[in-house]
């Protein structure tokens, strides 16, 4: 009976979510208080029924419930605990209904957080988070109820793709989704904003706050994902521009720019409709993403078979939500004005020059991920775009991009001399460039390389970095010069500003470290036999052979590889080749040691059949590689920074005492 | 400058940026598509010459053979019609298997091999890629169940 009562309190929070979307909106319209006063409540309800579907399927899961036909096929009695809970986002309809489920967590959020906005306003970003939903619920109900029976139920579960058993892909989906239905929350404000026809300061003053939150968690998703992709697919790569991968890099790519253009429209009320614009396409992309995962069209490393069908749900989702919203747009923007002025050398100039610089850069992504989707659908045949044109197109954007960035925060609002810019920033420019010539010179001794490597590709790479470093510096010496006791002038400055420096920073450490791993790293594909050993970056790595071993649901060949430096031990690596007793599928789990520097990286290829003990080996030497998560760190931490700034805080303190007087 | 000056300059300044965008964006593109053929058309000689193209369909059952250098395989890849030689050096993915679905991307050389740089296999046992599905279908052979086909000997 469990099951029912998961899929009964989804039909009810479809009811509710419904309710949600036509009365706060229809009550903000005629300015009918009762109306918009239901809109809380309705948000509070959806979110407890989601939840009690949610927590139904993640029971089903736990009491290895295979009368259910979602977990029949995703989860396996032998499977451990914390998999089980991680197999409920493992297909398609569970992924959904946490979805929905984050969906209803973040407007119940919003229904909480929001004691200081207009009735109004909360009516309607309530009312469009509503009907948002109910575009999910119905998804849910008619194509892809997770809750559906199988019977007679099967003895044992199918079992979850072992790529999935994992502590990295137990944290990643969630991450990201919060992140991707974060972006609702801006939605709903610009679209709330633009029913309302007041597009002032104030729009973005509130949702500035919950973009910032969204971007924090899609920031670190995308990075854990990343993470995943490095030590679990066994190739030591980080990133594939994988069709999957590029659904979750469009929407932050417009999400940062979203956040930048927020500031200014709060700040100096410029680009409002631009604004306005990229919160809309900032949440189309995230539909979209989910439409690429979810619906199977696309070839990928990780798409998992589904059905196409549900892929026209999405896709017509998708036509009404972006349709409707650029139609409100049309007609409501051209009221909105631009906004505020400014001269063409201005921090605004800056920062609109960064945001259109995202912008392209999300579009060259779209058309290389969508490009052989729209070949094959009008008949000119199946093709690929590889990762070389991502490449081509990327670092030709982002060059100027990371520029501008250095100079973003050292501009004076409205009007700028460029003398006097240049002025400032000439001795940073001067010592980034010096030290990015100087630095590659050393990189071959500090690294054991057997020859130096010096190339214009590492060179720029490190330029960009250190320039944005450098730039931050003086910054700082700015915003701390001055008469006082120095602690004093570190404390003046706001969180948000160290957020912004924080972030930044993150920025420049994440193109270290991808400038020096594609320079400086090792690989090597080898045959090694039992006693073989391979010289790489100064490292010495002996293969000790393989035994076997039997893991919870899973037997193991266990390579032991010892690895030294100068006749030291340095450590033991023990990369396995699983074989999983279920779907009987083969799996690399690669063995990594981290460093700050370097990490050593070592997977199993296959047993080579005519010798005896003999495999196909890889070794990898990635030198700075984790500085590239470090950076995605270090942004959400600025992003983190940001929002608990002192002025998001004051909103309650004077509602309180407005309260008090009263 | 006047505001309609300003205006058009800004105007000129746009559209010069995304004219070098879409530039980039096309004469990367025109780089580094790949197209895919089947094993049929390969054989009739519709694949370029000289360039990188992608190739899916089934490893041929007992086709799989090893240097002594154990790195280097060369394997059939059929759509049960035509198949054509492949080599590969370098670490097969874990799902590659005799029998089971695989594309390769690689150029045609003189040797009538095709010298692959590329070799994928999906993760997902019973999940074909769909370009090896694709040219089963096209060679009118997936009638029978493709994840079990027999090798055409």
């Amino acid at each position: 009976m469990i099951p029912e009562l998961g899929h009964f309190s989804l039909i009810v929070a479809l009811f509710l979510a419904t309710t949600l979307g036509v009365l706060p909106i229809l009550g903000a319209a005629r300015n009918n208080s009762v109306l918009m006063g239901v809109a809380r409540p309705l948000a509070y309800g959806q979110m407890l029924l989601i939840g009690v579907a949610f927590a139904t399927l993640a029971n089903a899961f736990l009491s290895n419930d295979f009368s259910v036909l979602y977990v029949a096929q995703h989860s396996n009695s032998q499977l451990p605990g914390q998999y089980r809970f991680a197999a409920i986002w493992g297909g398609h309809e569970g992924s959904l209904l946490l979805w929905a489920f984050f969906l209803s967590v973040w407007t119940a959020a919003v229904a909480a957080f929001s004691k200081h906005l207009p009735e109004e306003m909360v009516a309607r970003v309530l009312g469009v988070m509503g009907m948002i939903s109910v575009g999910f619920l119905l998804f849910m109900l008619f194509t892809s109820s997770p809750f559906e029976r199988l019977l007679p139920a099967a003895a044992d579960g199918r079992d979850l793709n072992p790529l999935l058993q994992d502590p990295g892909l137990v944290i990643h989906p969630p991450m990201l989704y919060m992140g991707y239905v974060g972006f609702s929350v801006a939605f709903a404000f610009a679209i709330s904003a633009l029913l309302g026809g007041k597009l002032d300061a104030t729009w973005a003053r509130w949702s500035r706050p919950w973009t910032t939150v969204a971007w924090v968690f899609m920031t670190i998703g995308i990075a854990l994902g990343s993470g995943w992709a490095y030590y679990e697919l066994g190739w030591g790569g980080w990133w594939f521009w994988d069709p999957v991968e590029n659904a979750s890099f469009m929407p932050w790519l417009l999400g940062t720019a979203l956040i930048h253009s927020l500031a200014v429209t709060e700040k100096r009320g410029a680009f409002k409709s631009w604004t306005v614009l990229l919160a809309i396409a900032a949440f189309s992309l995230s539909l979209l993403g989910t439409f690429l995962v979810r619906s199977g069209v696309l070839t990928s490393v990780h798409s998992f078979a589904s059905d196409p069908k549900r892929g026209i749900f999405i896709l017509s989702f998708l036509v009404l939500v972006i349709g409707a919203s650029l139609l409100l747009f049309a007609w409501r923007a051209p009221k909105v004005g631009l906004g505020g002025k400014f001269d063409m050398v201005s921090r605004e100039s800056l920062l609109l020059s960064n945001n259109v610089l995202l912008s392209v850069a999300s579009a060259s992504v779209f058309i290389g991920t969508l490009y052989p989707l729209f070949m094959d659908a009008l008949g000119y045949g199946k093709l690929s775009v590889g990762a070389p044109y991502f490449e081509a197109v990327f670092v030709p954007l982002m060059v100027p991009m990371v520029f501008l960035m250095g100079l973003g925060p050292l501009a004076r609002w409205k009007k700028m001399s460029v003398p006097d810019l240049a002025r400032r920033v000439r001795w940073a420019f001067g010592s980034a460039l010096v030290l990015a010539v100087l630095l590659p010179l050393l990189m071959g001794k500090f690294l054991s390389l057997e020859s130096n490597k010096w190339s214009p590709m590492i060179v720029l790479g490190l330029l960009m970095a250190f320039w944005v470093i450098a730039t931050l510096v003086v910054s700082l010496r700015q915003r701390w010069a001055g008469q006082g006791r120095f602690m004093q002038r570190v404390r003046a400055q706001s969180l948000s500003y160290y957020g912004m420096q924080v972030a930044h920073l993150g920025v420049a450490l994440f193109i270290i470290g991808v400038t020096l791993v594609k320079g400086y790293e090792t690989e090597r594909d080898l045959r090694m036999n039992v006693g073989d050993t391979v010289v790489a970056g100064g490292y010495e790595f002996r293969f000790n052979g393989v035994t076997e071993s039997q893991g919870p649901n899973y037997v193991a060949g266990v390579g032991h590889v010892s690895v030294s430096r100068d006749g030291h031990l340095v450590t033991e690596l023990e990369p396995e080749k699983r074989q999983y007793n279920v779907s009987g599928m083969p799996l690399t789990e690669a063995a990594i040691t981290t460093g700050v520097f370097r990490d050593l990286y070592v997977s199993l290829g296959e047993p080579i059949p005519e010798a005896e003990g003999a495999w196909a080996v890889r070794v990898y030497i990635k030198p700075f590689i984790d500085w590239i998560w470090a950076g995605c760190l270090l942004m959400g931490l600025g992003g983190i920074l940001a929002v608990s700034d002192r002025r998001y805080r004051i909103h309650k303190k004077a509602v309180t005492l407005q309260g008090a007087a009263a | 400058m006047k505001p309609r000056q300003k205006r058009a300059l800004y105007i000129v300044v746009a559209l010069a940026a995304v004219g070098l965008a879409v530039m980039l964006v096309l004469n990367a593109l025109k780089d580094n598509v790949s197209l895919y053929f089947t094993p049929t058309q390969v054989y009739n000689k519709e694949a370029p010459q000289g360039r990188s193209f992608r190739i899916g369909g089934l490893v041929e059952e007992g086709s799989m053979k090893r240097e002594g250098d154990g790195l280097t395989v060369h394997f059939v890849i059929t759509d049960l019609k035509k198949s054509l030689p492949v080599v590969y050096r370098g670490i097969l993915p874990d799902l590659f298997k005799e029998g089971k679905g695989v594309v390769a991307q690689g150029k045609m050389e003189a040797d009538g091999v095709m010298h692959a740089a590329e070799v994928l296999a999906k993760h997902d046992e019973n999940y074909m890629p769909p370009e090896a599905a694709d040219a089963l279908k096209k060679a009118g052979t997936a009638a029978s169940s493709p994840a079990s086909a027999p090798a055409v000997k």
